[in-house]
């Protein structure tokens, strides 16, 4: 696809005390998509975001953001990479206007600049009427999103979110998605970091599942599905009128379909490839009225659950 | 840096903290001058320096300006920096401006400088209050050797004050906990204020000269030997002198010159502490690791 890679760890390894907390972990992420770090508590997610970020040094292996390397030229990245922490602060005597304008000091953008971005971050996130108050006066739910325009603010061209809903109300929640969602048409590459299964699904185009440091596995959302759960294979779901054993004999002849179960009046077919269209024209053929036909989804906590309880 | 330097300042000037230390030093320069509007009269001898009087006179009860000074600024250093890094820690901002495209150190030098320059500014008003007052009080106009002498002095102050604040900034360097930073600065101070110098010494020291050697492992004595010796000018010596080379002393004031020559290695001495306490928590602070938990 001759996809850009900005994001990129060969052997990466840290340790703590002896105890190794990532191990050789070897990651890839392509430009302007959303990436979801998933794992359990302690997997080794935040360190792997610190090193990449260079405010940690890893014990061996190598880091690179845009081809920059991580631990010797953290500045280069930290111009490009934005950095929402678990735990994100901000200075409470400030309001929430002057601790972006802060930020945006530190990247050196101009005031008219910034003044600018600062305004359509604010706007973005949904905190404008309040950015003249004290940040300590703010709700965690309202930090958050200050956190993420925060990031937002000096456009940076990765970003590293580590947890961006917490604390959000589900208005929040589906705002800050939205946005997140948005990032990659504007040439933002988004690596998220989650426990919530189902915003990682639903904002995320590949994901990778770490636990005790190590990448388990790493790809695309529908092909991870069904490489775990249907051994590589479509389901497809066919709910017709009536129940029809000459049905079933029709669509078992299509090729590409391996098995073909009924239950009363639904069909649960397994394929080897998106076969939709074929059993369509089957089953109007056989002049049996269609009601409804699916391709089941994974969810991603299935997919999850079978990884982590195998890693 | 600058950034940082500004937005520092512009906090310490509007927090509170700042407030009630201005109006500390406010109180002391009020005080000192009351002593030196007490006691004036009989300290101005032939040896003349009426202005330098104005710092170093104590009243009945209250004890000089000078006093006050070395008693205070201590307070101030420890104030102004014993919250440096571990505040912005727990609050998880050093996170956030680290992530930034900033060098790590310019966080700490810009903590520093921030604080080294409150300082100064509320050194520099103190003495520019009592030299104004006094002035209308004694009617005496300063030499220029006694305003090169002040000059002097206040830049003691000012290297005095940037250990304390490079030693709390250490203690904020080392200590996640803001209240364990604040009060291992404030036992450092207690134990070389009072414990070491009023009793530690005076109990193991068996001569007179390894008494003054002893003394001169606190910062507070040095600092209060170079103040002597700046603004008390006829003050000859800081060693030991024998019955027989006082007979030959001449009882005028030293020039500005031998003044500097006996106060050098307080002023190295000083200079050194404060910058080792300032390198120390620097290299720390580079290597630390930043992540909370």
């Amino acid at each position: 696809m001759g996809k850009r890679i900005v994001v990129e760890t060969q052997d990466l390894t840290k340790k703590y005390d002896g105890v190794t907390v990532v191990d050789h972990l070897n990651l890839h992420i392509t430009e302007n998509e959303v990436f979801g770090l998933l794992g359990p508590n302690g997997a080794g997610k935040t360190t792997t975001i610190l090193m990449l970020l260079g405010l940690t040094e890893p014990a061996s292996g190598t880091a690179r953001v845009y081809g920059f390397n991580s631990t010797r030229e953290p500045l280069k990245v930290k111009r490009l990479a934005g950095y929402l922490p678990e735990k994100v602060g901000f200075y409470d005597n400030l309001t929430a206007r002057e601790n972006l304008k802060f930020i945006a000091q530190l990247n050196n953008i101009s005031d008219a600049e910034s003044h600018r971005r600062i305004e359509q971050v604010l706007e973005a996130v949904g905190i404008a009427e309040v950015a003249d108050i004290a940040a300590g006066k703010f709700s965690r739910g309202m930090k958050q999103r200050l956190g993420i325009a925060d990031v937002l603010v000096k456009k940076p061209k990765v970003v590293f979110l580590d947890e961006p809903t917490a604390g959000l109300d589900p208005e929040g929640i589906n705002q800050i998605l939205d946005l997140i969602a948005n990032l990659p048409q504007m040439g933002t590459t988004v690596v998220l970091c989650s426990h919530r299964l189902y915003e990682v699904q639903r904002v995320c185009h590949s994901i990778g599942i770490l636990s005790k440091g190590r990448m388990v596995v790493e790809g695309s959302l529908d092909q991870l599905g069904r490489e775990a759960l249907a051994g590589g294979r479509y389901r497809i779901e066919v709910e017709t009128a009536q129940p029809s054993p000459q049905l079933v004999d029709v669509i078992n002849k299509i090729s590409g379909v391996r098995k073909v179960e009924a239950k009363g009046s639904l069909l649960q077919i397994s394929t080897d490839s998106d076969l939709r269209a074929e059993i369509v024209k089957a089953v109007v053929e056989s002049n049996i009225p269609l009601i409804q036909m699916k391709v089941q989804e994974f969810s991603l906590d299935d997919i999850y659950m079978k990884y982590f309880h195998e890693g | 840096m600058i950034t940082i330097l500004r937005k520092e300042l512009a906090d310490y000037f509007t927090s509170i903290r700042c407030l009630i230390l201005f109006l500390l030093v406010l109180l002391a320069s009020a005080a000192g001058l009351y002593a030196a509007h007490q006691g004036i009269r009989g300290a101005v001898t032939e040896t003349g320096f009426a202005f330098l009087k104005l710092f170093t006179t104590s009243g009945e009860v209250i004890p000089a300006l000078v006093s006050f000074i070395a008693l205070f600024v201590p307070i101030i250093g420890i104030a102004l920096g014993f919250d440096a890094i571990n505040s912005e820690r727990s609050s998880g901002t050093l996170n956030r401006i680290l992530s930034q495209p900033v060098y790590r150190d310019s966080v700490i030098n810009g903590k520093f400088l921030a604080g080294v320059i409150t300082l100064s500014i509320m050194m520099l008003a103190t003495m520019l209050i009592v030299s104004g007052y006094g002035l209308r009080m004694i009617g005496v106009a300063p030499t220029a050797e006694e305003i090169i002498r002040l000059f002097i002095y206040l830049i003691f102050t000012i290297i005095y004050g940037a250990f304390w604040i490079s030693l709390a900034i250490l203690f904020s360097v080392l200590f996640r906990s803001i209240a364990v930073s604040l009060l291992s600065s404030i036992a450092i101070w207690l134990f070389f204020g009072f414990f070491y110098t009023l009793m530690i010494v005076p109990a193991v020291a068996k001569s007179v000269e390894m008494y003054l050697m002893l003394l001169r492992f606190s910062p507070g004595a040095l600092f209060e030997e170079a103040t002597m010796v700046m603004l008390l000018p006829q003050w000859r010596g800081l060693g030991i002198l024998t019955s027989g080379e006082i007979a030959y002393m001449l009882p005028n004031p030293l020039p500005l010159s031998q003044s500097m020559l006996i106060i050098w290695p307080q002023l190295t001495t000083l200079i050194g502490l404060a910058a080792v306490c300032f390198a120390v928590s620097y290299i720390v602070f580079m290597r630390q690791e930043i992540r909370t938990t």
